[in-house]
């Protein structure tokens, strides 16, 4: 066995010598409840292709960034399928790292893939990146609560209807918070969330110009709207709140809106982990009567690292994982609520798929709603809803939610953190060579 | 009358230990019970008393096999320990029997190169196994851990080795026993249980090194450490699903500790004792 | 008795230790020494290049670094304080005739089996979460409102998972210094009526100092380094509250990958490390030679 080993480690092209017989391609992943079906359904997959064995790595978001970043960068060349965001998909493309999907087979129909989503994941007119799911962000609501509270939530509510209903719904004696947002530091977490609701208020991140915009009232509206709503009606300890956490607490009945990822409706709609299932209702997320409404975009990919060996198998597997056809077969094993949403617009089409998916209108609509290319009112040299397609932004983004984070936790003025940020913003702009 | 102030006294101890040692113990405990509760038990409030359903073992047992993980993690433990032992043994021993005036310069100056934070080499390091075609190698981070535990087996190995008098090796070669015969049938025998506390202690730090195993790993060589990064924080209820991983993920390390609870602690002294 | 012979043999047998561990040093040092003076940002590889001392600039003038270098070294003296202090007083209790002596240690030494990784997690989502934590649940039984621990006292947090994972080390170590106190020197004291504490200060304490240099020693070098619990639990915020050198370090190299001011922040955590070192080093060695 040792000896084994040590032969395995040193003929360090292992892989390739295996390859020869059945091709096995390795595929990264997040640990997504869709994913994680995905690979549960592999064996389909084999029975077509008995001549590609598949590899999975299942890993936590953030880590899976960090892994498939440093392999891509670095030409590592560790896996031949990989998963990755609508923000890494266009800065990827730009490098020349991620090989064109131009084989998807004669069935793949393209066109189908929802506009929106197909346009985050194109470059020079080529797809670089399938879609395995696709969300944006809406409100859901306890209908309940809110014919408690006396008010009836209007298909696109603005900021101020939610603001008011979120203070009357709130209960502390009864545990129940008006509001639950997302306020743990990340660019993907609170900056997600408050990125796309700056922009209903007009902020930008930057100008034509590169120059950053924390400085402009647009941004600190957004930010003392955000502080004084989760102060008066959030639960507590919101700023270690992401998905998850809100999750948890909208499930047990704790929140009386919550406004997040258009995925989550499948889980607060499911029974048997949600207290409140029968009693979600769904909205648009709210605007400021300025013409942009505060949701993202966002499309969990799969993409094929330029290094690959094994191209051609590869692009089979994102094929058979992004088809329609896959689709059908989630809906056959489990169920039409089960089938990962936001990636065709035949899928929003099937009546079977409305009937087990209440929410599926408005998840559709939100996601036409937003636009990567004109996230905002004013013009800005960048594309992107919840996100700057710029490499800097994961460290930047980070950074400024952790300030976020911390003006929400009270131990910073939200002054403070704006100031703090527009400096870490400059600095970081002025050091890639955007601003002369 | 002595007596009784003897058990009365045995009984405070005993209690106020056994107090002091399940609240310790009191986060691991609860995660094991955790493991076997379905998630939405998991999530309303406190209780020791699971359900007692596997449905959160078997669950995580389907989304990544453990068994391979798990085997890669004794490989790599072990396996980088025995590396460590061979190099670490003859280099203690010298230190420990002919000491010069550098020794302890050379010691601290072996403990210095612990000092470098990981994270600061990744990408030296892994564009070094890219190029060796080590990336996800089990061999490739055998020599890895091996490096990076090497300081501490040398000087916990040193410490104990000089603790051995000098009179018995001198007897040893009167006898005229050469002088790899002094290391490996007079010197090994009475080192045993340094030597096998030293084992432990590095298979504990190897087993729980949870950077490089993860950064240098793909799928052929990742240990229990990468299963663990699966079920971190996914989307929904994770909570009694991350106990199971949790569980499975410490259970083999935490057993073996307890089993070898005594020799490990025989050693693990660093020369501290005397 | 040292012959020339054994004295060659015995460069011999050093010589593999000592080439594998200088060749691990020297590689990833002059790496990390030759890219902190380089742009080198594999996500933008246009900008490429020699930039002098720009990275240690910019890593000096992050408004992260002074709040990361006080963080470092409040986690690494609070955690030495907590499981040195708690250590003693834990090895003073295990160390009196007890039933169940066995199963009590193995369950204060169990901490140190769990990984750091796990240990974060389990810390963060089982006992310490505001809403469905063991504390929460503690903190509602009594009718108080639960506190948010990592985003309130998130260097605290942090702290005491790390001293929960490195007590049961220094317990062990003190303990078995504690069990090889001369039990004649101990009844000796005892028969001149000495009380347990001046017991404590004149004897068993003086006798401990040797195992208390080692636990600082070890435990300085992993609590340098610790990342994982940072990583899991705060991402090094609320703010910078929670984020120390490695950590910064971390971020620099895997969330912005700007490998140039990373390999800087290396530099100087070496530096840092060894400017702890030398002091820790003296007493130890001081202490060690006795």
């Amino acid at each position: 066995m040792k000896l084994r080993t040590l032969v395995l480690g040193l003929c360090s092209a292992s892989a390739l010598a295996f390859a020869a017989h059945a091709e096995t391609i390795t595929i990264a992943t997040v640990n997504n409840g869709d994913m994680v079906r995905m690979q549960k359904l592999t064996d389909d997959f084999t029975a077509k292709n008995p001549d590609i064995q598949l590899e999975w790595v299942t890993l936590e978001e953030n880590v899976l960034r960090e892994r498939v970043t440093t392999d891509i960068a670095t030409k590592g060349g560790q896996y031949d399928v990989m998963t990755i965001g609508t923000y890494e998909v266009p800065i990827w493309a730009k490098q020349q790292w991620l090989l064109p999907l131009d084989n998807l087979g004669a069935d793949y129909d393209a066109a189908d893939i929802i506009p929106a989503i197909a346009g985050g994941l194109t470059a020079d007119g080529k797809l670089y990146a399938a879609p395995f799911y696709g969300e944006s962000s809406f409100v859901m609501y306890r209908k309940d609560l809110m014919e408690k509270a006396g008010l009836t939530m209007p298909d696109a509510p603005t900021w101020e209807f939610i603001g008011d209903a979120a203070r009357k719904m709130t209960d502390r004696a009864a545990d129940i918070n008006g509001v639950c947002l997302r306020g743990k530091a990340g660019w993907g977490e609170n900056m997600a969330f408050l990125t796309a609701m700056s922009n209903s208020f007009g902020a930008r991140w930057f100008d034509e110009n590169w120059k950053p915009q924390f400085d402009q009232p647009e941004w600190k509206q957004t930010l003392d709207t955000y502080v004084t709503l989760m102060k008066d009606a959030g639960p507590s300890g919101a700023s270690s709140n992401g998905f998850n956490e809100n999750l948890a607490l909208f499930q047990q009945g704790k929140c009386g809106m919550w406004i997040d990822a258009t995925v989550a409706a499948s889980f607060v709609s499911n029974p048997k982990d949600s207290t409140v299932a029968d009693k979600v209702g769904y909205a648009l997320a709210p605007d400021n009567g300025l013409g942009k409404r505060g949701n993202w975009l966002w499309a969990w990919s799969l993409a094929i690292p330029a290094g690959t060996q094994k191209a051609e198998a590869a692009q089979k597997f994102v094929s058979w994982a992004t088809s329609k056809a896959y689709l059908d077969l989630v809906a056959s094993k489990e169920g039409w609520a089960n089938v990962p949403p936001g990636t065709r617009t035949s899928l929003y089409a099937n009546p079977e798929y409305q009937k087990a998916a209440p929410f599926a209108k408005m998840t559709l609509d939100s996601i036409n709603a937003a636009d990567p290319t004109k996230p905002t009112i004013k013009p800005v040299p960048y594309t992107g809803v919840q996100f700057v397609a710029i490499p800097e932004f994961q460290g930047l983004g980070t950074t400024v939610g952790q300030l976020f984070s911390a003006a929400l936790a009270g131990q910073m003025s939200v002054d403070d953190a704006l100031k703090q940020a527009q400096d870490a913003a400059t600095a970081t702009m002025t050091e890639g060579g955007y601003i002369q | 009358m002595a007596r009784a102030v003897t058990t009365q006294h045995k009984t405070i101890a005993t209690a106020a230990a056994w107090i002091v040692a399940l609240l310790i113990f009191f986060p691991i405990l609860y995660t094991i019970i955790t493991a076997f509760k379905s998630e939405q038990e998991a999530i309303q409030g406190f209780s020791l008393i699971p359900s007692g359903t596997i449905e959160s073992f078997r669950e995580v047992q389907a989304q990544s096999g453990y068994f391979h993980f798990f085997l890669n993690s004794v490989i790599l433990s072990v396996g980088s320990t025995i590396l460590a032992l061979i190099v670490a043994i003859p280099a203690a021993w010298s230190m420990a029997f002919s000491p010069t005036k550098r020794t302890k310069d050379i010691l601290m100056w072996m403990l210095s190169t612990k000092m470098m934070p990981a994270v600061a080499v990744l990408f030296p390091i892994y564009l070094i196994f890219r190029d060796t075609g080590l990336l996800d190698s089990r061999f490739g981070l055998m020599i890895m851990l091996m490096l990076i535990n090497l300081p501490i087996v040398v000087w916990m190995l040193y410490t104990y080795f000089r603790e051995i008098p000098g009179e018995i090796l001198e007897a040893a070669r009167m006898d005229g026993a050469s002088l790899w015969g002094e290391i490996w049938y007079v010197l090994t025998p009475i080192a045993v249980p340094g030597i096998a506390s030293t084992m432990l202690l590095n298979i504990i730090l190897a087993w729980n090194e949870a950077f490089w195993t993860i950064r240098l790993t793909t799928t052929e060589a990742a240990p229990l450490t990468a299963f663990i990064s699966s079920f971190s924080s996914p989307q929904g209820l994770f909570w009694a699903k991350l106990s199971a991983a949790s569980t499975l993920a410490i259970a083999p390390i935490l057993i073996m500790g307890w089993f070898s609870q005594k020799q490990l602690v025989r050693g693990l002294t660093f020369g501290a004792v005397k | 008795m040292a012959t020339r012979q054994t004295s060659n043999l015995a460069r011999f047998m050093l010589a593999p230790s000592v080439i594998l561990l200088f060749i691990w040093m020297i590689v990833p040092l002059a790496f990390t020494l030759w890219f902190s003076f380089q742009q080198y940002n594999p996500l933008n590889p246009i900008r490429d290049g020699f930039i002098g001392f720009s990275n240690y600039l910019l890593f000096f003038n992050n408004p992260a670094f002074a709040a990361s270098i006080i963080n470092t070294l409040l986690i690494v003296v609070s955690v030495l304080l907590i499981t040195i202090i708690g250590g003693i007083l834990l090895a003073l209790l295990l160390d009196q005739p007890m039933w169940g002596q066995g199963m009590v240690r193995i369950l204060v030494i169990s901490p140190f089996f769990v990984m750091p990784p796990v240990a974060a997690l389990v810390w963060k989502n089982m006992i310490m979460h505001p809403g469905y934590g063991v504390f929460a649940d503690i903190a509602r039984f009594f009718g108080a409102q639960p506190v948010d621990w990592f985003a309130q006292y998130p260097l605290f947090s942090i702290i005491l998972i790390v001293a929960w994972q490195w007590l049961p080390f220094a317990t062990l170590i003190l303990l078995t210094s504690l069990q090889s106190l001369d039990g004649e020197q101990k009844e000796a004291a005892e028969m001149d009526g000495a009380g347990f504490f001046s017991r404590f200060i004149y004897l068993t304490l003086p006798h401990l100092s040797r195992a208390i240099t080692v636990v600082v020693l070890i435990q300085t070098i992993f609590l340098l380094a610790v990342y994982a619990e940072i990583l899991v639990t705060t991402n090094g915020g609320p703010g910078y509250a929670s984020t120390n050198l490695p950590f910064l370090v971390y971020q620099k190299a895997l969330l912005e990958f700007k490998i140039g001011q990373a390999s800087a922040g290396g530099i100087i955590a070496v530096i840092l490390a060894n400017i702890v070192a030398f002091f820790a080093m003296r007493a130890v060695g001081k202490n060690l030679d006795k």
